[in-house]
């Protein structure tokens, strides 16, 4: 490295910030080009998808290249989508207001818990903070126990499920199976005004986009080289002096808080929080964008979860009756020819020529 | 593990990303101008008039719904061989609800600003109206939901054409206390409408002098009710009030019969089982009862026609029930109060909805122009070897809705 000369160099930055460049690129697609030629519907939509985005490219640096399949990011997702909109209905119910389902359904009173959600800055920090502690605590009995492979999917797996019972079963509390909605405001900010809504669209891209600069610094970094090494020789690491289970839990505890921050920018966006966004269907949504787009690329998640949630509201508009089997034949697919994504398609393409030039 | 170069990076980028959310934030409308509900964007201009049915067609509740979907196909058939609305050919545009609330949601914010349709027909799940409500509000457009409910709700932009509690619930304790009744066990799906439902039965039970001896929930998409079943066999209550919604019916029957239970020992009384799961339930259920507004045995010249039609366009096979014949009533009332008012416009309809009626095949039915319901008669009905209920009460009448129970002086809304 140290001889390369002045056009080496060059090249060198280039692939080195060639990264940055693509997420420039998403940057200014999303935060320009998509409000300026889509209408307000659409726009929100384009919102939904970013939600699951910022979830996804979580799940590429916990998976992709930490070799952990979580299969129940919808309870991290959850927990921020519920956080946000225990504060949202609380905003919509006013200063000594009572939510209506409360009133509903229970006996009018609000849960003790409910109480701090009332505060802006609280319900934002509690966004980072009870995800991180809650995958702290369990990432520390898995991964200090050294679960792994198949047994750490269907353990996260059946956390997504407890959790949505969970949810469903606690309907004077957290609205049940019909969830939260009806939000009116958004810190102050009326949530029926377009330019509002315009506004939380630009929250959310802004964030997927922070969250992308984010994983690319850390795949860069020595941690970023620790967990592939961690992914693929577990034992190796442990040899050379480095506890595996402190390299996993840290991605695990960030992959988790970047699904909170996609279910707290979800309530706002889609309107709604109920146990159907974050039960095991919906966790496994989240894991078959990050298939599709390519697990191990640091764009592969999230654009497999834009083309996922695009894919889901197209082929259903279009073939309302047969459009879940479309879209369970494009997964088949993808899983079939490209296992490691679309996003994989270009290194196979210039293998495959490579292979008939030589 | 992190370098300390690489922690500061890091920290960099969290930085970034908060940064831009927070510059972007400032970007928003505090002021209260521009909150108006969007214009209509509805065309009435050509021989053609868009109307949305959002049902879901995907999901767990696709098979309730997917029948919804066929009566409002063949209610949209007749209409437009008959000339249409105002002159106007319905056009359909269709759309999946997936059984989730979330894409409820999305598909009717579609339906109203992207395809501008004049009216949406569909919802079946309270989470699926309940996400909706919010959405045909703020765009100010109309949704006709066709299946009975909980009650306790009323929106400008809804019309609720199935039953509301005291057209369903209240006559079905009133038909329990003429049978003599004294005990009563309360099982239901852990949902809105059971939990809202035994709300309002144990508060008129306690009225009626009838004891609740036992309450019972179970998740929805949960089959086993063996435990609860047993609680049952234990209490021995004069009958059962069954609020338990969609396929774990299935598993309550089961556990039902398997335990020793009969229609002579402890009767079930259903609010969720009509002619189409009477046959889909593993058991034959001979002799239980069930409340609603229209059973396919109601015997009147426009229930066969409706029957005929029905089964000469989806076959001789299919059943027709409350839902689907709410539903196929709803484009019929919509037809009628846009002619009433020569006009497709929101609040042209709503000006002209009060009092507006027609000839159902449950009977006629009239829209009450303040909470958006409809007056419709209550029936109780026996199920028969061929599954289907014969009329063993009526509230002889179409009872008035009264969604908030306003006129019932036990009802406590905060009373547990």
């Amino acid at each position: 490295m140290s001889t390369t000369t002045a056009p080496g160099r060059s090249a060198t930055l280039l692939r080195t910030y060639a990264p940055l460049l693509a997420i420039a690129v998403l940057a200014v697609l999303l935060l320009v080009v998509a409000p300026a030629t889509l209408s307000a519907f659409r726009l929100n939509s384009l919102g939904k998808y970013i939600c699951w985005a910022i979830a996804a490219v979580g799940i590429g640096l916990a998976w992709g290249r930490g070799g952990m399949l979580v299969m129940g990011q919808g309870v991290f997702f959850g927990l921020g989508g519920y956080a946000m909109a225990m504060h949202l209905k609380l905003e919509a119910a006013g200063p000594e207001g009572v939510p209506d389902f409360m009133i509903l359904y229970g006996d009018g009173t609000i849960p003790g818990f409910w109480e701090p959600f009332r505060s802006g800055p609280f319900t934002l920090v509690a966004i980072v903070v009870l995800p991180a502690l809650a995958a702290t605590g369990l990432g520390w009995l898995i991964f200090k126990r050294r679960v792994k492979g198949a047994y750490f999917a269907i353990l996260t797996q059946a956390l997504a499920v407890v959790f949505a019972t969970l949810l469903v079963a606690t309907i004077k509390e957290t609205g049940g199976f019909n969830g939260l909605n009806q939000f009116t405001l958004f810190f102050g900010y009326n949530l029926y005004d377009p330019v509002n809504k315009q506004m939380v669209y630009s929250i959310a891209a802004g964030l997927l986009i922070g969250c992308l600069v984010v994983v690319w610094q850390l795949y860069r970094s020595r941690f970023g080289e620790l967990l592939v090494a961690t992914r693929d020789a577990e034992e190796r690491v442990r040899f050379l002096g480095h506890d595996p289970a402190n390299i996993k839990l840290v991605a695990f505890v960030i992959a988790a808080v970047m699904a909170s921050i996609g279910g707290a920018m979800f309530a706002p966006i889609a309107g709604i929080i109920s146990p159907s966004d974050v039960d095991a269907t919906a966790s496994i949504f989240l894991i078959a964008g990050v298939a599709l787009g390519g697990r191990a690329l640091l764009l592969g998640p999230a654009l497999g979860a834009l083309t996922v949630g695009f894919g889901r509201t197209y082929l259903s508009e279009q073939f309302p009756t047969q459009w879940t089997y479309f879209l369970g034949l494009l997964f088949v697919l993808v899983i079939l020819l490209l296992p490691l994504g679309v996003g994989d398609l270009p290194r196979l393409v210039r293998a495959r020529v490579g292979r008939s030039a030589a | 593990m992190f370098t300390t170069r690489t922690r500061g990076r890091a920290a960099g980028g969290a930085a970034l990303a908060v940064l831009t959310a927070l510059s972007l934030a400032a970007c928003g409308n505090k002021s209260d101008e521009g909150t108006t509900a969007a214009e209509s964007c509805v065309d009435t201009s050509g021989d053609t008039i868009k109307l949305g049915f959002l049902n879901s067609t995907s999901g767990a509740m696709s098979i309730s719904e997917q029948t919804v979907r066929d009566s409002l196909g063949l209610a949209m058939e007749e209409i437009n061989a008959d000339g249409g609305i105002l002159g106007k050919q319905i056009e359909a545009v269709e759309e999946d609800g997936a059984s989730d609330p979330a894409i409820f949601a999305e598909k009717i914010e579609k339906l109203l600003t992207g395809d501008c349709v004049a009216a949406v027909f569909g919802g079946w799940t309270s989470a699926s109206r309940k996400a909706m409500l919010p959405v045909v509000e703020a765009n100010n457009g109309l949704l006709f939901y066709p299946v009975q409910y909980e009650g306790l709700e009323a929106s400008e932009n809804i019309y609720y054409t199935g039953a509301t509690t005291n057209q369903q619930i209240i006559p079905a304790m009133d038909f329990l206390a003429s049978e003599g009744v004294e005990t009563l066990f309360l099982a239901g799906s852990d949902y809105v409408f059971p939990r809202t439902a035994n709300k309002i039965i144990k508060q008129y039970a306690a009225e009626l002098g009838i004891e609740i001896v036992g309450e019972e929930y179970v998740p929805l998409d949960d089959d086993d009710w063996t435990t609860q079943v047993a609680k049952i066999v234990k209490a021995k209550p004069d009958f059962v009030f069954n609020t338990i919604n969609g396929s774990s019916n299935v598993g309550f029957i089961k556990a039902y019969y398997e335990q020793g239970l009969s229609a002579e020992t402890s009767p079930i009384i259903s609010v969720s089982i009509a002619e189409e799961e009477a046959p889909a339930m593993g058991h034959s259920v001979t002799g239980q009862y069930a409340a609603w507004n229209y059973f396919q045995s109601v015997d009147s010249p426009e229930n066969a026609a409706f029957i005929d039609a029905f089964q000469a366009k989806y076959g001789s096979d299919r059943p027709t029930s409350d839902p689907m014949e709410a539903a196929y009533t709803s484009l019929y009332l919509y037809k009628v109060i846009v002619e009433k008012a020569e006009s497709f416009d929101v609040d042209d309809v709503n000006a002209a909805s009060d009092g507006v009626s027609f000839d159902a095949p449950e009977g006629t039915v009239t829209i009450d122009g303040e909470n958006h319901h409809i007056a419709k008669t209550a029936l109780i009905g026996q199920i028969n070897e061929d599954n289907q209920f014969d009329v063993v009460w009526s509230s002889g009448s179409p009872i008035e809705p009264d969604p908030f129970l306003e006129g019932y002086s036990w009802w406590d809304p905060s009373a547990e």
